[in-house]
């Protein structure tokens, strides 16, 4: 699904003005690709870490997954999911971000990141969707919150020694996932 | 007018067939050398005259060029979990940090041909380059406020690829290991996959199906029938035979790997191999810039340059092969070592297997199987052991010795030329701004607290 959509939206690039009234707008398409993301780590996080690790209890999660033989959180499958997506050139970008990031490389970089992160968190049924010019390059970004959807991600950032916030509870927002789609093809 | 015309003519078909790929293993080196636009960087000399190997298509770009390093190095930079991967240069929230340092291509940090403004590892930056991006660090971390940038890359420091054993957590889980372990012991490699998958009955010298009219057919069937090859019931012809399954008396390249393939690999990847991996002519101690034996010069480099034609033992590839052609100081040195004293123990039987140290043990170091990780396997390719020094502390170094003593170690230049024959006089700070960062961050006094108040020292 996703692939489709990302070969529809670089496809639009070369289509007349015609058939491109026929394609997907980056806002639905944001929409549409953070569904996939929300699901994927959704139904990875209940049916994978929280049913092996909690229920059953034969196997732990770990961040240091590549140390041990356990599983890698939640965030870190979406992240390296991300990563591969960039390393494929996709035609979109995405990332997992905070203002409370255990890993200082996940904080807010761009004036539009800060500003969707900070209205997700006060707005948590609501998405930020904003254009921003980066690298002399224009994007349609979108911010998603990000909700702790179990207690594993709860006790995880208020018990690590490097999350500079430490009162979370579950259903908070902490962090927002956000999506790239650059406008100029 | 006429002789201008056919002279051009000639000189274009000279400078063709030159430029012809498959004349290569024909054509003497020098010939393709006039091509070279200034002197390669030590890890591509070898296959330099192979201009395809980077320049792969004449008007590729950048892109065509970026694809062919990755060609070679994605396998590792994979394994190394690259610290800095192309993708975190693509995504569009770091473009003001691509304007400071283009990293989304090789060649911004390595460029090739520029022996002017090269210097270790391929690196074609002035050194600082850190501060292009962490001109910040100090913010975060005070131990490094007043560091200079062009120290961030020191020895235990950190690294701009491989940092498996350069951060924070592994250094304060490893702060406190003694200098050399309980029990120092290197793991021994399992069987290829190949021979536990397909177990075939042991063969004895009777049992050989080499043609009888080999010359000193009794001497090698004598040499085989004691090795690991006849015990799993490898067969002469299982190696001895051409692409047609026709015996051939010479080996061809790639039967070995059809049982050792993870070792073929590495191998074809190595400095050892790579010429042959191009389909260039094996490499030679005479071709190499590092110092050599002058009687090895001649010798060419496939899997029995190492480990003999039949009388395999990974014993003597382990070290004793390596000195055959390997004459620079630290190769020359490891024979008066301590490590070396404990090798010649285990091969006496005089103290238990694994406790010596040779020179795969370090460079060609067993692992851990990345396809099966309970099996452990040899690692072929030296080059992912050489250089940073910091590649070796996990694979090799920790497997006897502490991370501190290991750090120090691996610092210390004077060691590494003496093949680390006396304790380390370097040492590296990494474990203690750990340790410093770990403590302001759980708000407690440092560990040392107690024992510098009692001295009245500031650690």
């Amino acid at each position: 699904m996703v692939l489709a959509m990302v070969t529809t939206w670089t496809l639009s690039g070369c289509l007349s003005s015609e058939e491109k009234s026929t394609l997907i707008a980056p806002r639905t398409m944001a929409d549409a690709l953070h569904a996939v993301m929300e699901s994927d780590r959704t139904v990875y996080t209940r049916q994978v870490v929280n049913r092996l690790t909690k229920e059953y209890e034969v196997i732990d999660a770990s961040e240091h997954w590549k140390e041990e033989p356990t599983l890698p959180l939640p965030s870190q499958m979406f992240r390296m999911g991300a990563e591969r997506v960039a390393a494929q050139d996709a035609g979109f970008t995405y990332s997992l971000l905070s203002s409370w990031p255990i890993n200082k490389q996940n904080r807010p970089r761009t004036e539009t990141e800060t500003a969707g992160l900070l209205f997700v968190a006060e707005n948590e049924d609501q998405n930020f969707y904003a254009e921003e010019t980066l690298g002399g390059l224009r994007y349609f970004t979108a911010v998603y919150a990000d909700k702790a959807v179990s207690p594993a991600c709860v006790s995880c950032h208020n018990e690590h020694r490097d999350s500079p916030r430490t009162d979370f509870s579950l259903g908070d927002v902490m962090g927002g996932v956000v999506i790239r789609i650059p406008l100029d093809q | 007018m006429t002789a201008w015309i056919l002279g051009s003519i000639a000189a274009a078909a000279a400078l063709g067939a030159l430029m012809w790929r498959p004349s290569l293993a024909e054509t003497a080196p020098l010939d393709r050398a006039i091509f070279l636009p200034g002197v390669t960087t030590d890890g591509h000399y070898q296959i330099e005259i192979d201009c395809d190997a980077c320049h792969t298509r004449g008007f590729g770009g950048r892109e065509a060029m970026q694809n062919a390093c990755m060609d070679c190095h994605a396998t590792e930079l994979a394994r190394v979990d690259d610290s800095h991967p192309r993708s975190k240069f693509t995504d569009p929230r770091n473009a003001d940090r691509v304007a400071l340092l283009d990293a989304r291509e090789c060649v911004a940090c390595h460029q090739e041909h520029r022996p002017e403004i090269t210097t270790t590892m391929g690196l074609s930056l002035p050194t600082d380059y850190c501060y292009r991006c962490h001109a910040d660090v100090g913010e975060e971390r005070p131990t490094h406020r007043d560091l200079p940038f062009d120290s961030c890359a020191n020895v235990g420091c950190h690294n701009f690829h491989d940092n498996r054993a350069l951060y924070e957590e592994f250094f304060v889980e490893h702060r406190d290991e003694p200098d050399l372990r309980p029990v120092a012991k290197i793991r021994w490699a399992d069987l290829p996959r190949s021979v536990e998958s397909e177990r075939r009955p042991a063969l004895g010298p009777d049992d050989h199906d080499a043609p009888s009219t080999l010359p000193e057919l009794d001497r090698w069937v004598a040499d085989w029938a004691g090795t690991t090859h006849a015990l799993a019931g490898t067969q002469c012809s299982d190696c001895h035979r051409d692409a047609s399954g026709a015996w051939s008396d010479a080996v061809p390249v790639g039967n070995c790997g059809t049982c050792h393939e993870l070792e073929q690999e590495g191998f074809l990847a190595s400095r050892h191999g790579m010429r042959l991996a191009r389909s260039l002519p094996p490499m030679r101690p005479g071709l190499a810039r590092a110092p050599m034996r002058p009687e090895a010069a001649e010798e060419t480099l496939d899997c029995s340059a190492c480990h003999g034609a039949h009388d395999f033992d990974p014993r003597e590839a382990a070290a004793e092969a390596c000195l055959g052609c390997h004459s620079d100081d630290h190769s020359l040195a490891w024979e008066g070592s301590q490590h070396a004293a404990l090798w010649r123990e285990e091969l006496a039987g005089e103290t238990r297997a694994g406790s010596g140290v040779s020179c795969a043990t370090c460079h060609l170091p067993r692992g851990a199987d990345p396809r099966r990780r309970s099996r452990s396997v040899v690692f072929h390719n030296q080059n992912d052991f050489l250089r940073p020094r910091e590649k070796m502390i996990r694979s090799s170094c920790m497997e006897c010795h502490g991370l501190a003593f290991t750090l120090d170690a691996l610092a210390d230049p004077q060691l590494v030329e003496t093949n680390y024959d006396s304790p380390p006089r370097a040492h590296v700070d990494s474990i203690h701004y750990a340790t410093v960062l770990r403590w302001a961050l759980e708000e407690r006094d440092p560990p040392w607290a107690d024992e510098s108040a009692s001295k009245g020292t500031d650690p």
